[in-house]
């Protein structure tokens, strides 16, 4: 069975990136604009893995982190954020809603291939 | 095209809608003056942050350095650590501007203005400055609270008391200096309870140390607490892994890069090479009560079970109450999921190739060209109106007409992102000149044709900068005039009567006629002493020649006078009429055609030719026996309408027909009005028809002619043409004299 992967980005470049770069190494990948629509997916996509921004319009990537901890079905899945920002207060942030872990973009695809083999161990 | 070619064309087309985003944005910002609103900077914000996520991704380190500054200064400008000032509004205006230009750069592979560039770096970075060193400050304190664990019930190999008791965080420099010589690790990874909410565990981390070589797995279960007192949120369980590999220290630390502030982690290399122990050896540290030793593969059996982690994402949540309640309304539950997908989903777009809608468009304009003819060929057999088969074409008439709206309203476009371009124009023209004027847009949502789109970019920019400079007065002489000191320009844009009018209005001091008039006979554009109209003065700014690079700013000289404008708006079968009031300003009337392609049309006999005339300019139609005609002068005639005196105008003299009279010669008097309001009545010798034309510029050809705007084809595959009728009114009221355009007519 593929990984299922859901990527939360609301830049259509970045989910276009993300999914160019998952699919061809055997992730399934699924794709959300916004944090709303990555939480409202969480239970029809079954993902094994959320990748989400943070600087998102209507829910940002703090949103989707807590939201999908609060998930009765999904609250212990990997969540990465993937973002430009790497500052200290933003990680802890991210960290105190429940992040897995962070990656910076730009992404080199090797990087985010490894580090979702790694949580998902795989 | 190559995958990555479409990822770089996605990553430009996005960036126009958030360049948009940004311009919109910033307009908002300067119109809130000085009270932004947090979710317009929020929006700001991300659309420069979208854009460097993007460039950084293709490379573009220009964009992705220039757009990382701008975007610091609207970080900061959001979480309130500085306040945003008319002068950081007019800076980050401009850096808006040039983002605008580096994309544009990029995509066009072409060098940037480097020296603009650096200026507005510097700015920039002055401002993020002051607030940046007390954030890097921030930075520099450590990311979380330093682990409180009790180090001596946690059992250690000996020798290592020293170094590993109270680092959370590795040193750097063990990461760099350290060889493969080593080949084995002795880690000792105490989890908090925090971790187990983050979606990190340690299976997966054993794994991922598998890759690295043989692991030894050993849990000390010394320090955890009997059951009755027993802390989920401090489990106090260590792991105590051995691990024999040729891999060098950082990649070890890289396994557990997520997990540094989530566990005590302790890596010691130990110098005794021991590759000769098999991974299933027992740990030389068996001195301290382990309890329960496992080989890696068995580690995956302590993965908690699906139970287990939501119960671990229970905990979490109850450690955090605050975080519950301020997203309990953003999580769905499952029920709800399936109706907030719907609801969250926004409309669903796709992007088409230009071609295959022209291409689609042509086709129609075929269709209505053949159905023309059809409906000729059935009126030729003498079938009768309510025939099935008249009927049936009558069926096929309206789906042709819904068809063609409908691919039309795929080429229909909002014109917003032309007026938000003129936002800078205005900005800048405004500098240029030290005048304070704003722009207003009215009706940005009126949808016109694509390509008359790209083709207004020009021409309005033209006459914006002309507001400003020639409209719009210096502060001072504003407020010597009891007007305000800021000026004002309204770009406007409204669908009238089956064209889209746009207006260009200012409120400077008006069109000064004594010397427009003056330069005019200097240039021997009029003769001296010639009796004008005021409208007929303003009218004299778009004649060819009046404007010279003497006369005008270097703003918005460029060589280029209104005439060009003109000529540009004919082009798209549009025209241009100024109204101006002095002391109270001028306005620019611009109309145009919806559409490019097709148009509801009257067909008119003169002497034996057809000709069409636009349906949008007729508004009645007169039997020439019933109407009152008078006579002024030797040339000029009359006809009395509606308490309204209307002079005639003879089409057949306008273009230099000479034919024999059809009919009875009685002829018919078509009311038209031109933009201006003013009205004519038009005389043709009788109606044909009224149908759907389609047009086909006949510019490209033969240039401008006169009265003539385009040509179209009818069903009897004749070639008619289609008649201007705003220029023969201006022409003929202004005293001008027609060229005679027999051969064009005939051809």
């Amino acid at each position: 069975m593929r990984p299922r992967v859901l990527a939360v980005d609301d830049s259509a470049t970045m989910r276009r990136l993300i999914e160019a770069t998952l699919s061809p190494r055997g992730f399934e990948v699924f794709l959300a604009e916004d944090g709303i629509e990555g939480l409202a997916r969480l239970p029809e996509v079954d993902p094994h893995v959320v990748i989400t921004d943070i600087n998102m319009p209507r829910l940002d990537g703090f949103g989707v982190i807590e939201g999908v901890r609060r998930s009765p079905t999904h609250a212990g899945i990997p969540v990465l954020v993937l973002t430009t920002e790497s500052g200290a207060d933003l990680k802890a942030r991210a960290r105190e809603a429940g992040a897995t872990g962070w990656l910076v973009k730009p992404f080199e695809d090797d990087r985010l291939v490894n580090v979702l083999r790694r949580v998902l161990s795989i | 095209m190559a995958a990555i070619d479409e990822l770089r064309m996605t990553f430009f087309q996005e960036c126009e809608d958030l360049l948009e985003q940004l311009a919109e944005g910033l307009r908002v910002l300067r119109a809130e003056n000085g009270s932004p609103d947090v979710e317009t900077l929020h929006s700001v914000f991300r659309a420069v942050h979208s854009i460097k996520g993007g460039a950084g991704a293709f490379g573009l380190k220009e964009l992705v350095a220039f757009a990382h500054v701008f975007e610091t200064v609207l970080d900061h400008l959001r979480s309130g650590k500085i306040v945003l000032s008319e002068t950081l509004l007019a800076l980050l205006l401009r850096a808006g501007d040039f983002l605008n230009d580096l994309v544009g750069c990029a995509r066009d592979g072409v060098p940037c203005d480097a020296e603009r560039m650096n200026l507005l770096l510097g700015d920039l970075d002055e401002v993020a400055e002051k607030v940046g060193r007390t954030a890097e400050k921030e930075a520099e304190m450590p990311e979380f609270v330093p682990v409180t664990l009790d180090l001596s019930a946690i059992p250690l190999g000996e020798g290592d008391r020293d170094d590993g008791a109270n680092e959370s965080a590795l040193p750097p420099d063990d990461a760099t200096g350290v060889s493969s010589d080593p080949t084995r690790f002795e880690i000792d990874f105490a989890p908090l309870g925090t971790m187990y909410g983050t979606g990190n565990e340690p299976a997966p981390l054993v794994r991922s140390l598998r890759r690295l070589g043989a692991v030894t797995v050993t849990a000390d279960l010394s320090a955890v607490r009997p059951l009755e007192t027993f802390d989920p949120t401090e489990p106090q369980l260590v792991w105590r892994l051995v691990l024999e590999t040729e891999a060098r220290r950082d990649e070890i630390e890289a396994v557990f890069e997520f997990v540094e502030d989530l566990a005590r982690i302790d890596i010691r290399a130990t110098v005794e090479p021991t590759r000769r122990t098999s991974g299933r050896s027992v740990p030389p540290s068996s001195g301290c009560g382990a309890d329960t030793t496992a080989s890696s593969r068995d580690a995956a059996l302590l993965r908690p079970s699906p139970k287990s982690r939501s119960s671990v994402g229970d905990l979490s949540s109850g450690a955090n109450p605050k975080i519950v309640g301020s997203t309990a309304t953003t999580v769905p539950t499952p029920g709800s999921a399936a109706t907030s997908s719907a609801v969250g989903a926004s409309p669903s777009t796709i992007r088409v190739n230009l071609d295959r809608v022209d291409r689609l468009i042509n086709l129609v304009g075929e269709l209505v060209i053949m159905e023309a003819r059809l409906s000729q060929v059935i009126a030729k057999a003498g079938l009768a109106a309510d025939s099935d088969v008249a009927s049936g074409l009558e069926g096929i008439k309206q789906l042709a007409s819904e068809v063609q709206e409908s691919v039309m309203a795929i080429r229909a476009q909002p014109l917003k992102p032309v007026f938000q371009r003129m936002h800078r124009i205005v900005r800048e023209a405004a500098e240029a000149t030290g005048k304070i004027v704003t722009l207003e847009t009215v009706g940005e949502s009126t949808e016109v044709d694509k390509t008359v789109i790209e083709r207004l970019v020009d021409p309005l920019t033209h006459m914006i900068r002309n507001a400003v400079d020639h409209g719009i007065e210096q502060p001072d002489i504003r407020v010597a005039a009891g007007k305000p000191r800021e000026g004002k320009i309204t770009l406007s844009a409204a669908h009238r009567s089956g064209r889209v009018v746009i207006e260009v209005a200012d409120d400077g001091g008006g069109i000064d006629r004594a010397k427009v008039k003056a330069a005019a006979e200097r240039k021997g554009l009029v003769q001296p002493g010639t009796a004008m109209t005021p409208n007929e003065i303003d009218n004299l700014l778009f004649l060819p020649g009046f404007s010279s690079k003497e006369e005008v700013s270097a703003l918005s000289g460029r060589g280029v006078g209104l005439d060009v404008v003109r000529r540009e708006i004919q082009g798209l079968g549009g025209r241009v009429a100024i109204d101006s009031i002095p002391g109270r300003g001028t306005t620019f009337i611009i109309t145009l055609p919806l559409t490019l392609a097709v148009l509801q049309g009257m067909l008119v006999s003169i002497r034996g030719e057809t000709l069409v005339l636009p349906l949008s300019a007729v508004v009645e139609t007169l039997h020439a026996t019933n109407a009152t005609r008078y006579s002024v002068g030797r040339r000029a005639r009359l006809v009395a309408n509606r308490g309204e005196l209307l002079p005639i105008i003879d089409l057949a003299e306008v273009f230099g027909l000479s034919g024999p009279l059809c009919d009875d010669g009685r002829g018919v008097l078509i009311v038209v009005e031109c933009d201006g309001g003013r009205r004519a009545a038009l005389e043709v010798d009788h109606i044909e028809d009224q149908r759907q034309v389609v047009i086909k510029s006949i510019e490209e050809n033969y240039g401008h002619v006169f009265g003539i705007s385009a040509a179209t084809i009818l069903g009897n595959g004749r070639i008619a043409l289609i008649i201007d009728p705003d220029e023969i009114i201006s022409s003929a009221t202004a005293g001008i004299r027609y060229p005679a355009l027999a051969e064009a007519v005939c051809a």
